[in-house]
């Protein structure tokens, strides 16, 4: 298995977000998390790049190992990759140097060799064809008046260099017109593989027209409470989460009926 | 029970006159007489004057106990031949440019190197131009101390034994910097230099001048220096400071510019050396249209305390000045921006801008940030802005979520946060020399270089 999250539990001072996830993501596999604005979908997928600002408990095991052991610069190196909901922006670190600095990083921490400044530009500008970028981004700092598409490609094409095993995305697809939507479901399709893992994080089914998941989960009140297969995403579009009302409402009481 | 104030603490600092006797003022130097007249006119004024103290409203910052407790000597001549060449070539930032070089503030021939100046154009040792009489010069040597008061320009004025003296008249360029190169050099006794420039531009005239400052590592040092510039109608100088003295000794500047109309001026600077340094800016726009622009990084460290005065006047309609200043404090560093801007009556169309941005790194280090306006006159567009701020922790968990390892992440940040002020020097060599030392300073294990050389 390659991501497995047992009864996790994560807040911020007296705020409970996640009350018991529980989740298992096998290589090969495409997982798309949907539900409610405030159900905690981010704040998982912060806790699994390694935001420090949560209290956290339960189990998350990478491949096997505790994956809430390691820093965010060992996770990258391990293989999560995290395509942020709000990218930020970085003024003075340009986003080329960024990307080389990154990718250096991750290769010398997996035992792999630096690479030098044309084999990067050589692997970067095949990348940015890709998410067809333009490279006159590549001078221009980390996001930095980049508009809201142009950062979510950006996020793209920062996972298709630094190529991932396990990929978390962000409501990447919000603020998307049909176009850009098409461009990023392209990046992150043509990353796909027996080896790697994708967790989709979305409001919208239509993404998942272009990204085609295994399971779909629903998440509110911070914990999972339906899974099913990519029909499970046709209902809710078709119904909303009002049906779910009951699920949280009982999941909700008998997570505080747990707690002494 | 009485109160027994602990005298240690109150331990007697060195008055103005026991300096001035300690220094053995006044010394018979050549000279014309009006200069000798000078020297003595403010040796009685900073006599009279004393030290400035907290409770003066541009040094409440600066605190001079520990500078005036240290028994400087005055510097001699003849330290040259304890340079390397070696040492200056360090320094330089374009080989092929005219260097003049000063060891404790005497000017050192062999170790400087001129070029071809087109005619008319004098770049030579102030003191050769006073014992040839020095005409024309005599009020630059009364108005510092006469208008500006503390006791350091006028004690300069006392004491300097020579400087750079720049001149270009009528509608001469020099293209190529000129490098100006402040050594100090103490072995053993503390030393005291109190260079002294002169750079005039005459009008429709163009001239770029680089002021580094430097010394050997552990010298107890104080360098009292003054610079003025004088620009004429439609003359553009262009001027940079790298304060890099070592980290025990004391730097008072003073850079005192007079503008024409229609002239442009501008100054940046980087602070990263010295115990104590105190770079103070003083800008007179005094003809209709002329544009200033002051820029600054420093970058406090260990027990550093880097204060950095400006004052900008306007004094004629229709001119613009801006001033971006920028300090890292880490460690126990102290940074100071203490800047004013004055619009005085008949100024009107004023266009005056003032930034300065802050980055604490460490809980021990301090900041302390003044932006002042002053507006006497109507029809003025005046700007300034102050902000003290820690590393964005959303960017630095956002670099980590790349693999950038925490140490690196911070030290690009923080990197970053100096390059507006580096993107802005003009010159691609001198903006190469002034990034790598930035970049030593603020980068251990990283490449900072890369950062501008992929791009």
């Amino acid at each position: 298995m390659m991501l497995q999250i047992e009864n996790l539990h994560a807040q911020i001072g007296e705020n409970e977000i996640l009350r018991g996830v529980n989740l298992e993501v096998a290589a090969g596999e495409v997982h798309a998390i949907m539900g409610p604005n405030g159900s905690g979908k981010s704040t998982l997928a912060n806790v699994l790049a390694g935001h420090e600002a949560y209290d956290i408990t339960g189990t998350v095991l990478f491949e096997g190992e505790d994956l809430l052991a390691l820093s965010p610069e060992d996770r990258a190196a391990a293989g999560v990759f995290l395509a942020f909901q709000h990218p930020v922006e970085i003024p003075g670190v340009g986003n080329l140097y960024f990307l080389r600095t990154a990718l250096n990083s991750v290769r010398r921490q997996r035992g792999l060799g630096e690479l030098d400044v044309m084999g990067f530009l050589a692997l970067a500008r095949e990348r940015m064809k890709l998410v067809e970028m333009d490279e006159s981004f590549m001078s221009r700092s980390v996001n930095e008046d980049f508009s809201g598409g142009e950062k979510k490609r950006n996020e793209i094409l920062q996972m298709t260099v630094l190529e991932p095993k396990l990929a978390i995305l962000d409501e990447t697809d919000s603020g998307l017109d049909i176009d850009a939507l098409r461009i990023v479901a392209g990046g992150v399709n043509a990353l796909r593989g027996p080896d790697r893992a994708l967790v989709v994080i979305t409001h919208h089914q239509r993404l998942l027209d272009y990204i085609v998941p295994d399971q779909v989960h629903v998440m509110a009140g911070g914990r999972i409470v339906r899974s099913g297969d990519k029909h499970l995403a046709l209902e809710l579009e078709a119904h909303g989460y009002a049906d779910l009302g009951q699920e949280v409402a009982s999941d909700r009481s008998a997570s505080v009926g747990a707690t002494p | 029970m009485t109160t027994v104030t602990p005298t240690a603490t109150t331990a007697p600092t060195a008055t103005v006159a026991e300096l001035l006797s300690h220094l053995r003022f006044p010394t018979s130097g050549p000279g014309p007489a009006w200069l000798t007249q000078a020297r003595h006119r403010s040796a009685e004024w900073a006599t009279m004057r004393g030290f400035p103290t907290l409770k003066d409203e541009d040094w409440r910052y600066t605190r001079l106990g520990p500078l005036l407790d240290v028994p400087f000597e005055r510097a001699e001549a003849g330290a040259d031949h304890r340079i390397s060449s070696s040492t200056i070539e360090a320094l330089t930032i374009d080989a092929e440019s005219t260097r003049l070089v000063f060891i404790n503030g005497f000017f050192a021939p062999e170790l400087s190197s001129m070029t071809e100046v087109p005619d008319g154009v004098t770049v030579t040792n102030l003191a050769s131009v006073l014992a040839e009489g020095g005409a024309g010069l005599e009020p630059f040597f009364s108005h510092p101390f006469g208008e500006h008061d503390h006791a350091f320009t006028a004690l300069n004025t006392c004491l300097f034994e020579d400087g750079a003296f720049i001149h270009l008249p009528a509608g001469s360029l020099v293209t190529a910097p000129i490098e100006l190169v402040f050594l100090s050099e103490a072995q053993g006794s503390p030393v005291v230099s109190n260079p002294h420039s002169l750079i005039l531009a005459g009008p429709g005239s163009r001239v770029a001048v680089i002021e580094t400052y430097a010394g050997n590592t552990g010298a107890i040092t104080c360098t009292n220096t003054v610079t003025q510039v004088v620009l004429e109608e439609g003359a553009q100088v262009e001027h940079y400071k790298v304060q890099d003295e070592p980290d025990t000794g004391f730097h008072l500047a003073l850079l005192d510019v007079r503008q024409g109309p229609e002239s442009r001026f501008s100054s940046g600077s980087v602070a990263l050396g010295s115990k104590i340094a105190r770079n103070e800016v003083r800008v007179r726009l005094e003809g209709e249209g002329a544009e200033a622009a002051i820029d600054s990084l420093y970058l406090p460290c260990a027990d550093q305390h880097h204060d950095n005065p400006i004052l900008i006047e306007h004094a004629a309609p229709r001119c613009t000045s801006r001033q971006l200043y920028k300090g890292i404090a880490d460690e126990r560093g102290h940074g100071v921006f203490n800047g004013r801007i004055i619009v005085w009556p008949g100024a009107q169309g004023t266009d005056a801008s003032q930034t300065n941005k802050n980055l604490l790194l460490s809980d021990h280090a301090e900041i302390d940030t003044r932006p002042r306006l002053e507006i006497f006159t109507d029809d003025v567009k005046c700007t300034h802005g102050a902000a003290v701020g820690a590393l964005d922790e959303e960017a630095l968990f956002y670099l980590r979520s790349r693999g950038v390892p925490h140490e690196a992440a911070r030290a690009l940040l923080t990197y970053a946060f100096a390059r507006e002020v580096l993107d802005l020097i003009p010159s691609e060599s001198l903006r190469t020399h002034v990034d790598t030392l930035v970049a030593d300073q603020l980068l251990t294990d990283h490449d900072a270089t890369g950062a501008r050389s992929d791009e």
